[in-house]
């Protein structure tokens, strides 16, 4: 649940840029990962609510994140953001479920119920990633 | 299970992976002059009113999917918490799956709490939620309950804004109800007088409005009671058939009459555990 609205700290959230060509190493669409490229796929989102429910998470923390810095210092959006940082890294694996506990926690996810939860949850994907690329993509290596 | 080389892991919530393909199949379908289906709504007309005491929420029970009944008597008060209820308009599903989520929120704040929820905290998570999708979650929510301030009565719609007022209506008869409440709502009612007059409210919508029918369901909510009345009123009663076609033992006279007894032994029994866990 959001407790803080203000609109002057809609300045800081994350800008609308559209879905974007998937980019590989050397700059160009990267077809064998992410398949044939189309203007009309990558120009306009299908959904009104695409693009917006794909940043909604991190346009809530960039709000929070600027009110509790005008409220309470800049030291208080450092502290939480490097507890965020540390509890990211307790997970699997990239192809396994992780529980996210910690993170979610500290995010007060832990007492609230969403979409999130009750729709397409990861864990019951029928498919399953695989796990070299998926390994080698979160190192890095690819 | 199929392997999928991707990169990172799906996040939960809504999927936009078939907008595409829903739209394409919708312009072919209406090319040959075909119509998609449609989602069921509850063409509805719901009401709530404040009296001496609290609240009273009514509702009627059809649910419609485009011009045919889907459902004769089905229940539009929802449950929130044990001292709120919320009367749905609008895409039966939406209104199911937003209360049902709230409830659970409000569960999880009250015992985080450790308070009586408050009708206030429903209202601002129902709004919030309804806002973050833009009206595209097709709700009309009427909202009531007795909290420690007193009893409190609120109207949601779609897109997500709220009225906090005495008397509300919702759905497509609300204009029939709103009427009848306009005409006759006094402050500070008695119970069988809020009673009565909420369902003169509904039954306006029943008789004058199609997206509405069947009975009458009512809910009065007061300071540590809560009295779920389903159904109320039934308005619409099914005809009762006054002839029957079916013959009388002995119109046939009987000539002769042959038993012969099946001998019958078991030859194979086998048993088949189901797994009910």
């Amino acid at each position: 649940m959001n407790t803080r609205g203000l609109r002057s700290q809609l300045k800081d959230s994350v800008p609308v840029t559209g879905m974007g060509p998937q980019v590989g190493a050397y700059g160009v669409q990267d077809t064998l990962r992410s398949g044939f490229s189309s203007v009309k796929n990558e120009l306009l989102p299908s959904h009104a609510l695409e693009l917006s429910e794909k940043n909604f998470q991190l346009n809530q923390d960039k709000m929070n994140f600027s009110t509790l810095r005008n409220i309470q210092g800049l030291h208080a959006p450092l502290k939480l953001q490097m507890e965020y940082r540390a509890a990211r890294q307790i997970q699997r694996l990239p192809f396994l479920q992780s529980s996210h506990l910690a993170l979610d926690t500290l995010k007060g996810n832990d007492e609230s119920i969403s979409f999130e939860d009750i729709l397409n949850d990861p864990a019951q994907s029928e498919m399953v990633g695989e796990p070299h690329i998926m390994v080698e993509y979160k190192l890095g290596l690819m | 299970m199929a392997t999928l080389s991707v990169c990172q892991t799906q996040l939960g919530g809504f999927s936009f992976e078939n907008c595409k393909r829903n739209a394409v199949l919708e312009a072919e379908v209406t090319k040959l002059g075909c119509r998609m289906p449609a989602a069921r709504k509850t063409g509805t007309t719901i009401v709530g009113v404040v009296f001496k005491d609290g609240i009273v929420l009514g509702a009627d029970t059809r649910a419609t999917e485009g011009m045919i009944v889907a459902d004769k008597n089905c229940s539009k008060i929802h449950y929130i918490s044990p001292n709120i209820y919320c009367c749905g308009a609008g895409t039966a599903a939406d209104t199911e799956m937003s209360t049902q989520i709230i409830s659970s929120n409000l569960e999880l704040h009250s015992l985080s709490t450790g308070r009586l929820p408050r009708v206030a905290t429903a209202n601002r998570m129902l709004k919030q939620m309804l806002f973050r999708y833009q009206g595209h979650i097709g709700a009309a929510l009427v909202l009531g309950g007795m909290d420690c301030n007193g009893p409190h009565l609120y109207s949601i719609y779609p897109h997500g804004s709220t009225d906090k007022l005495p008397y509300v209506t919702m759905g497509s008869g609300s204009l029939a109800a709103m009427a009848v409440f306009e005409d006759r709502y006094k402050q500070d009612m008695e119970e069988e007088d809020a009673k009565r007059l909420v369902r003169d409210a509904i039954a306006a919508g029943i008789f004058n409005d199609l997206g509405s029918g069947s009975n009458i369901d009512l809910c009065v909510i007061t300071k540590g009671r809560v009295d779920y009345l389903r159904p109320h009123d039934m308005a619409n009663k099914k005809g009762v058939r006054t002839g029957n076609y079916k013959y009388k033992r002995g119109t046939t006279g009987v000539l002769t009459k042959a038993e012969t007894k099946l001998v019958l032994e078991v030859v194979e029994e086998t048993v088949q555990t189901m797994d009910t866990s």
